[in-house]
């Protein structure tokens, strides 16, 4: 095992991290503020990659479609807030699920109609290939190009959060919803918005790791349950809680997926190994969030005031 | 209150006939349809019981069924086929790892506790995926099916139809039980205020744990059923949306009735045979449906039936 790949992996947990936190973004803020279970989320990121797949075939443009993608998800995410969701919020846990579960359905199966189970999505002839980041250490450019969006978003998200005035409203409404709604903030509006936004960084996840997993009707679902894995550890709520949440989910992942397999494959029989290898690197994600949600339930970040 | 007694009694005459009047008319291959409806019925009661009565909202209580589906097909795939000893071995392995996993779980509250229950239902479907022995991520078939102990077999539909239709009826009278004992009180009134219930002396954390452990093995029997009925299990019995269909059950029918379990069970699985024999779309169909319960009738259709009689007695 060498250092090269040590880095190699770090890097990938790295990406995964990233893509992670652009999904968690969105659902903490409203798991945070509005206490409402959006199991929906994970449909955003669906409809998000259908949308790029498709604008991107369709324009011949990846940079097009994914911005077409990015655009026609927002819209579509505050859609659903304004019509469906916000009725939600004062609803108990129970009702939230059954309703979100039921949109679950109904987008999967709708996309399904819409542009079959599954689309075809490259990544562009330009970033297909690998580079050389350092000396002997070849890495994927469309990964790379992954972190630095990644990295570029959550900046942007840290400013608009941290620096403008509607991040101190969100703010204002993570840590005391009651209060800020009787300081005149108008929490209700503000969140259409806010789940436009949510909406957005999903298609961005779902655009970009369209090439790397597959465009097809259920992506959604596994990856809804690790963004609230990233978010119960961050802290529910809290969007630096989110970041510091995803990367170390994506590194714990990825390390399990690679080192924990080398160190079983040393000392189980090889058809073992490489069975218990990825099952045990998932499973330590959820101890990870177990363990959290005994011992510290309010996360890394606590929000609540 | 009569009335309730006399649609019961006709409810368990339909139940007990249905068997025959498929077979009358020729459409028997829809004993197994029905008794899917009876296996689900009773994991969704046993949700119910842990929601509903206990107040506890669990999203991974299809581990629960998971773990019993895969005890009884790892016995019938080693050949053991004794009924008796596959009930043995369900109670034992769900019944420690609800043990363990409400011991743990019970520690957090509210939304807490959702995530933690999923958390675990995760570890134990990713667990699933890994016995390479048993099928790993592709499942388990069996060939063969438990025996009972006159020698009968679950092989035959309409056996195994009465199983399950006894060991429902068992659970449903062992609830209405429940409800009216010093011990349901218990739990029903640290659902409603769990501060007030310690106050008055009630070891709530060991109340809830006995009913988390209970839920458990009631459901794992479902899933020692369901592997007799389909012959198959796989790690997506253990999957979170299976643990959210459970929930879109026992919502559907009414949290916290004695009915609430059946009813949603039986509609939901109802709503997808009909619709699925229309459209390859019936999901879509389906989750309107859903939200239109959620958005228009709040209480399920326990609460719709209630209503139904408010509104009755009013005229």
């Amino acid at each position: 095992m060498s250092g090269l790949f040590l880095i190699e992996q770090a890097l990938n947990g790295l990406q995964l991290g990233l893509m992670l936190f652009l999904l968690a973004a969105g659902l903490t803020l409203v798991f945070g503020v509005m206490d409402m279970i959006n199991l929906a989320h994970g449909s955003l990121y669906m409809v998000g990659a259908f949308l790029a797949a498709w604008l991107v075939n369709w324009s011949g443009s990846f940079l097009l479609g994914v911005f077409g993608a990015i655009v026609l998800t927002a819209l579509f995410g505050m859609l659903l807030e304004a019509t469906v969701l916000r009725t939600l919020y004062a609803r108990d846990h129970l009702s939230q699920v059954l309703a979100t579960f039921a949109l679950i359905l109904i987008i999967n199966d709708g996309t399904k109609m819409i542009f079959g189970n599954d689309l075809p999505l490259s990544t562009p002839q330009a970033l297909s290939g690998p580079i050389e980041i350092l000396p002997g250490l070849m890495y994927s450019s469309w990964r790379l190009l992954l972190i630095a969006v990644g990295l570029v978003v959550a900046l942007l998200m840290y400013v608009l959060v941290q620096k403008t005035r509607m991040g101190a409203l969100v703010r204002a409404g993570a840590s005391n919803r009651e209060m800020s709604t009787v300081m005149g903030v108008n929490v209700t509006q503000l969140f259409t918005l806010v789940f436009g936004i949510g909406a957005a960084l999903c298609a961005v996840a779902g655009s970009l790791l369209g090439p790397l997993l597959a465009v097809q009707v259920g992506m959604g679902e596994n990856i809804l349950i690790l963004a609230f894995v990233v978010i119960v550890i961050g802290g529910i709520g809290s969007i630096r809680g989110a970041l510091v949440g995803a990367l170390l989910v994506g590194v714990v992942d990825t390390l399990g997926r690679t080192l924990l397999q080398q160190a079983l494959r040393e000392a189980l029989p090889p058809q073992w190994a490489s069975a218990a290898g990825p099952a045990l690197a998932s499973i330590s994600v959820y101890v990870l969030m177990a363990a959290m949600l005994v011992f510290r339930p309010q996360g890394l970040f606590p929000v609540r005031s | 209150m009569r009335l309730k007694h006399i649609a019961t009694f006709v409810c368990l005459v339909m139940a007990l006939t249905l068997p025959w009047a498929l077979q009358a008319a020729g459409v028997d291959f829809y004993v197994s349809v029905v008794s899917r409806m009876v296996v689900y019925a009773i994991a969704a009661t046993s949700l119910n019981l842990l929601i509903g009565y206990g107040g506890m909202i669990s999203l991974g209580h299809a581990a629960f069924f998971g773990l019993g589906a895969y005890s009884t097909g790892i016995l019938l795939s080693e050949g053991v086929q004794s009924a008796g000893l596959h009930l043995l071995v369900i109670g034992l392995v769900t019944g420690v790892m609800a043990l363990l996993i409400g011991a743990i779980s019970l520690r957090t509250r509210g939304v807490y506790f959702i995530m933690i229950t999923l958390a675990f239902a995760q570890m134990l479907f990713y667990l699933a995926n890994s016995v390479k022995g048993y099928g790993g991520d592709e499942g388990l078939t069996v060939k063969v099916r438990s025996l009972l102990p006159g020698g009968m077999s679950l092989q035959e539909p309409a056996t195994l139809y009465y199983v399950a239709l006894a060991l429902l009826a068992g659970v449903l009278f062992f609830l209405h039980r429940f409800t009216g004992s010093r011990f349901g009180r218990a739990v029903q009134a640290l659902r409603d205020d769990e501060v007030r219930a310690e106050a008055l002396g009630l070891p709530t954390f060991a109340c809830k744990l006995v009913i988390f452990v209970v839920a458990g093995v009631v459901c794992g029997i479902a899933g020692g059923l369901s592997v007799n009925l389909q012959g198959y299990v796989s790690p997506n019995e253990l999957y979170w949306t299976q643990s959210a269909t459970l929930m879109v059950m026992v919502i559907l029918g009414g949290v916290g009735t004695l009915w609430g379990g059946v009813l949603g069970a039986v509609a939901l699985l109802l709503l997808q045979e009909v619709l699925s024999a229309y459209t390859p779309y019936f999901e879509f169909w389906m989750g309107w449906v859903l939200l239109a319960v959620v958005l228009f009738a709040r209480n399920g259709l326990a609460g719709m039936s209630a209503s139904l009689a408010q509104w009755r007695a009013r005229l």
